[in-house]
């Protein structure tokens, strides 16, 4: 349902961002995709729901051409394309309902939005999706009374209320402590699998990407350098992707190191 | 799956009373204000969009956007003469205004009622428009510069000295103690302990507050205090706007380069 | 001073004594000492307010001062009507400029504005109606609309304007940026993007700009009316050009205890809410 082809993009200052990046990703997949910092991971996400603009190439999303798009389309493939940030990316004075009835506002009226106007459907839906993440009960809290987990959790109950085709994450548990790491990949994935959601994540966390993806996609400096389901890849792999020794930063930990201890 | 089957609404919000209640009091007040407000006041609407303001606006307005060059000379000399009351008014205040700030000093003067007087003193001065002053100074000494002068120099002592009493209060205290220990009187501590320490921040004040006198004293000739705010006076008597399109010129162009100059000497001397 | 005797008090302290400067420090000082008088010298000769000015001019002041007293008491009823007129304009003029300022310092915010040319373009103007001041608006106004509260209102809105749009444009440069990147990436549009992730980020300070610009446009209504535009300042215009110094004291007297009361109440909202 995704397609690049040959996508190139150049950013203005004449940096190099991605280089012909060839890929197909299946409804309903969940790719994982790491690189070491600045290797265009989070380049390659955005071209996707064009908060970046490849200069070069073709993107198809359900078969559609989307670098051409402007104005009300662009805003559509973004009420379709949901995404989630590395720092959550909530009003922090808000409350948890306002930033969850948010993801609505691709699909609501500027002036119905505007005045605060939702159908019950929409609230019930915002609600719901708070109950999928387990965090219904703070429905009424503001965001910055949360913790990093639970602001992380509000944010994917966001992009749900939204009902996209595609989930985006880039980098969503780099400020995260790893129990609370695998926890949000771990709803993540349940997502993905209950809805059928496409989802792709950048992360730099190598057995993170093992543990949970279905394939993995390895980039360096713009380049896609490894492609393959998650079964087939081990650490020389990445050794491979990131052109050294894997080290122990490498490695969120986590669950297994309790398990261990 | 992505849409519940049945709709469960989110809890209602659980308010406190006390906040329930706060919230209306506040609303009921807005409300009574504004009724109060549009119900009350006197505007005589037919006045206002009758044929003598539209005749009004398409004279005034492009005359003042089209500025009479030929009086640029006395409106320069009349700015001249608004920089220069602004400046002998606000140095008089930076002067005046250092006994108050230190009698408004708590680290000075140790006694609640000297303190809290001179704080008084100073707030109430700053109650007061400096334009409201220079009518009283007018009826007094008759219209003249120096009315606006003395209308400057008396409304800009309030918020020197406070500002004042405030650097006072944050100077660092062992200097004068040692300074004490070795048997400085007063006087010697004044000048070798204490003034060093303040200068700066009183000269940046004043400096500052020269900014705001320059602005106020462009429109204390609009009640007979001198500078240019005279000319705009009587050029609007006269109905010739485009004089005061180039007073208006000058005024903005002179404002703008003192806030320029200010800024940068601020800069400099903290 | 404080004189409480230290307990090594006549001992000697090795530290230089402070105070005394580099010798180059000195002359700095020294010559900005004098520029600032000379011009001083010049500028109170050129407003005839020397210190001989000054002397000679003190018994007009006492005198007028001696007139002032007493306030005639029984004036104060006939001013309400004119009061209420003051604050009604600066109550109407703070809404207007409170509603309007919300786009405009949208505009005048970098990153919001929709295009360099709009920000620069907006800023400036704010910029250059901060530097005219108030009563010449209202000359203006009154000018255009002739006498009354209509032009008064006219010019503290402008006037306010200038000053809100520019304290709250720094603020929306300063507010955290996520948020409206994560609206915009799920199909906000830009009004989407205002309501739901600038406003509640500014609110608090908006509203406290609000009530400071409201303590200002009071301060400016009072005398308004010296130029025709509204308020009580026409009475205390009328009354001293008409030699009833008793009334002007009594008004005087309003307008102060009306600036420390409202000062007091918006001061203690802005605490409340910051
Ligand atoms: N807005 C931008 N302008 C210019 N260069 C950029 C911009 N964003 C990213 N880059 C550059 O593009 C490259 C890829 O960046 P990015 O996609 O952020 O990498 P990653 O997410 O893998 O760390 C880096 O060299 C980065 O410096
Ligand atoms: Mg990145």
């Amino acid at each position: 349902m995704i397609e690049f082809k040959d996508v190139s993009l150049v950013y203005p200052n004449g940096t190099q961002g991605l280089k012909n990046i060839n890929l197909n990703i299946k409804q309903g997949e969940f790719v994982v995709i790491v690189g070491l910092s600045g290797a265009g991971k989070s380049t390659l996400i955005r071209s996707v729901n064009r908060m970046v603009t490849p200069t070069g190439g073709e993107l198809l999303v359900d078969n559609e051409n989307i670098l051409p798009y402007k104005n009300k389309k662009l805003r559509e493939l973004r009420t379709k394309v949901g995404m989630i940030f590395q720092n959550y990316n909530l009003v922090k004075r808000s409350t948890v309902m306002k930033n969850v009835i948010a993801g609505r506002l691709g699909h609501t009226g500027t002036l119905k939005s505007v005045l605060n106007l939702y159908s019950n459907e929409d609230k019930a839906l915002a609600y719901h999706n708070l109950q999928r993440v387990n965090i219904s009960e703070k429905v009424h809290s503001r965001a910055d009374e949360l913790s990093g987990g639970q602001q992380q959790r509000v944010s994917i109950a966001r992009v749900l209320t939204q009902q996209p085709k595609v989930i985006l994450a880039d980098e969503p548990v780099a400020s995260l402590d790893p129990p609370t790491s695998h926890q949000v990949m771990t709803y993540l994935r349940k997502v993905n699998k209950e809805d059928n959601i496409t989802t792709i994540v950048n992360l730099h966390f190598i057995d993170m990407a093992m543990e949970y993806a279905d394939r993995i996609i390895g980039m360096r400096a713009g380049e896609v350098v490894f492609d393959g389901p998650a079964s087939t890849v081990n650490e020389s792999t990445f050794e491979e992707i990131y052109g050294r020794k894997i080290r122990e930063e490498d490695m969120v930990g986590g669950e297994d190191d309790e398990g261990n201890a | 799956m992505a849409q519940p089957e049945t709709l469960v609404l989110p809890p209602k919000k659980k308010r406190s009373t006390k906040k329930v209640v706060r919230n209306w009091i506040i609303a009921v007040l807005l409300l009574a204000m504004y009724v109060w407000t549009f119900s009350d006041i006197g505007i005589n609407w037919s006045q206002i969009f009758s044929e003598r303001t539209l005749n009004n606006m398409t004279r005034v307005v492009p005359q003042l956007f089209s500025p009479e060059w030929a009086v640029a000379p006395d409106a320069m000399r009349l700015m001249g003469e608004t920089l220069a009351m602004a400046y002998t008014g606000t140095l008089m205040a930076a002067l005046l205004a250092v006994p108050f700030g230190f009698f408004a000093a708590k680290n000075m003067f140790n006694s609640r009622l000297i303190n809290t007087s001179a704080k008084w003193s100073l707030d109430a001065i700053r109650a007061f428009p400096e334009i409201m002053l220079a009518l009283i100074f007018v009826a007094a000494i008759g219209p003249s510069p120096f009315a606006g002068v003395l209308a400057i120099a008396v409304g800009s002592i309030g918020m020197l000295g406070k500002l004042y009493s405030e650097v006072i209060e944050s100077i660092d205290m062992q200097v004068v103690d040692s300074l004490e220990a070795n048997g400085a009187n007063k006087i010697q501590i004044l000048f070798y302990g204490i003034i060093p320490q303040v200068i700066p921040e009183f000269l940046s004040y004043a400096i500052y507050r020269y900014e705001i006198d320059v602005r106020s004293s462009t429109i204390l000739g609009l009640i007979g205090a001198g500078g240019i705010g005279m000319m705009i006076q009587i050029s609007t008597m006269n109905r010739n706007w485009d004089e005061v399109g180039m007073a208006l010129l000058i005024i903005i162009i002179v404002v703008t380069v003192i806030d320029y100059f200010s800024s940068y000497l601020r800069k400099r001397i903290v | 001073m404080k004189g409480t005797p230290s307990p090594q008090q006549g001992t000697f302290t090795p530290n230089n004594p402070p105070g005394l400067r580099a010798q180059q420090a000195k002359w700095k000082l020294t010559f900005v000492f004098a520029v600032v008088v000379l011009v001083y010298m010049f500028t109170s000769w050129q407003t005839n307010s020397s210190l001989i000015n000054l002397w000679n001019g003190l018994p007009d002041v006492w005198r007028m001062v001696g007139e002032l007293f007493p306030p005639n008491w029984g004036y104060a009823t006939e001013t309400w009507g004119r009061l209420s007129e003051t604050i009604q304009m600066a109550i109407i003029a703070t809404t207007v400029a409170g509603i309007l300022c919300i786009p405009i310092s949208l505009m005048a915010s970098s990153n919001i504005a929709p295009n360099k040319w709009i920000y620069n373009i907006t800023k400036q103007i704010m910029n250059i109606l901060r530097t005219i001041p108030d009563l010449l608006l209202a000359v203006i106004f009154v000018g255009i609309f002739g006498i009354g509260a209509f032009s008064g209102i006219m010019a503290l809105i402008i006037f306010s304007l200038g000053i809100l749009a520019k304290l709250l444009a720094e603020t929306i440069e300063a507010i955290d940026k996520n948020p409206l990147e994560a609206i915009r990436a799920s199909g906000g549009n830009t009004l989407q993007v205002i309501v739901y992730g600038v406003m509640p980020q500014i609110l608090p300070q908006y509203t406290s700009f609000t009530l400071y610009v409201f303590e200002i446009n009071v301060r400016a209504s009072l005398v308004l009316g010296f130029v025709g535009a509204g308020g009580i300042g026409q009475l205390l215009q009328r009354s001293i050009s008409f030699f009833q110094y008793g009334r002007a004291m009594m008004i005087i007297i309003i307008i102060f205890v009306a600036v420390v009361i409202i000062e007091y109440i918006s001061g203690k909202i802005r605490e409340e809410i910051m």
